[in-house]
């Protein structure tokens, strides 16, 4: 179950074949993959501050309550940051499951849970100036299907 | 003693990442009574504590939580991975 946070970029094909080799009793991998995106034409890159340490142990609590609620082989989950220019790869995750369901589900919920459990902060660094990014209600609300 | 970090805009508001403490405040709620009372910028960070999230010692916790046997509090806004 690796958790790798990291200022350095990934190979995301690398990783998911890598993920994939020597299953037996895995039908189904499931990648995710997010990249930076300029909603406003204006965007140069994000600079992700992270939180060290609790960037780790927050994110292996989720992948275990991922694994608690879903009969998961395997689950990767890989977060840049640092400054990551427009179309950089910012992270990804990967679950291993016998049946689909398990594991588009799984994935799902760690991105759900990443976007406003894990301790990283976004700034958008564009050429009207910089900002940090705001919490989304959207985010909030994606969590609560996961809940009660 | 207590170590107290700050993340994203607050630790640019209170110009500060880190600093030590010397406090008795039993709870983070008395804690941040106690750093508004500093100074203009702590006040400018803290003025709205529904815009902000708090970690002792690297776990979420709510405002009430008590500080007895906390090393580490963190205050930061909400978190925007993935």
């Amino acid at each position: 179950m690796p958790v790798r946070v990291q200022d350095a970029g990934f190979d995301f094909g690398a990783e998911m074949s890598a993920f994939s080799e020597n299953r037996e009793n895995v039908g189904a991998v499931v990648g995710f993959l997010g990249l930076v995106r300029d909603d406003t034409g204006t965007l140069e890159a994000l600079e992700i501050e992270h939180y060290p340490g609790m960037c780790e142990s927050a994110i292996a609590a989720m992948v275990e309550e991922a694994r608690a609620r879903w009969d998961l082989a395997d689950a990767l989950v890989i977060h840049r940051h640092g400054r990551l220019a427009v179309g950089a790869q910012i992270m990804m995750v990967a679950t291993a499951a016998r049946h689909r369901v398990a594991a588009f589900e799984a994935a799902e919920f760690l991105m759900d849970y990443l976007k406003s459990r894990a301790p990283f902060w976004k700034k958008e660094v564009s050429r009207d100036g910089d900002s940090w990014v705001a919490a989304k209600d959207a985010d909030e609300d994606a969590l609560s299907r996961w809940q009660g | 003693m207590l170590d107290i970090v700050y993340f994203a805009w607050v630790r640019e508001r209170i110009g500060l990442p880190r600093e030590r403490v010397e406090t008795s405040a039993a709870t983070v709620l008395d804690l941040v009574t106690e750093l508004r009372a500093r100074e203009p910028r702590y006040e400018a960070a803290f003025a709205d504590t529904s815009a902000l999230r708090v970690a002792l010692d690297q776990q979420l916790a709510g405002f009430d939580a008590p500080l007895a046997g906390v090393r580490e509090v963190a205050f930061f806004p909400p978190m925007t991975g993935g």
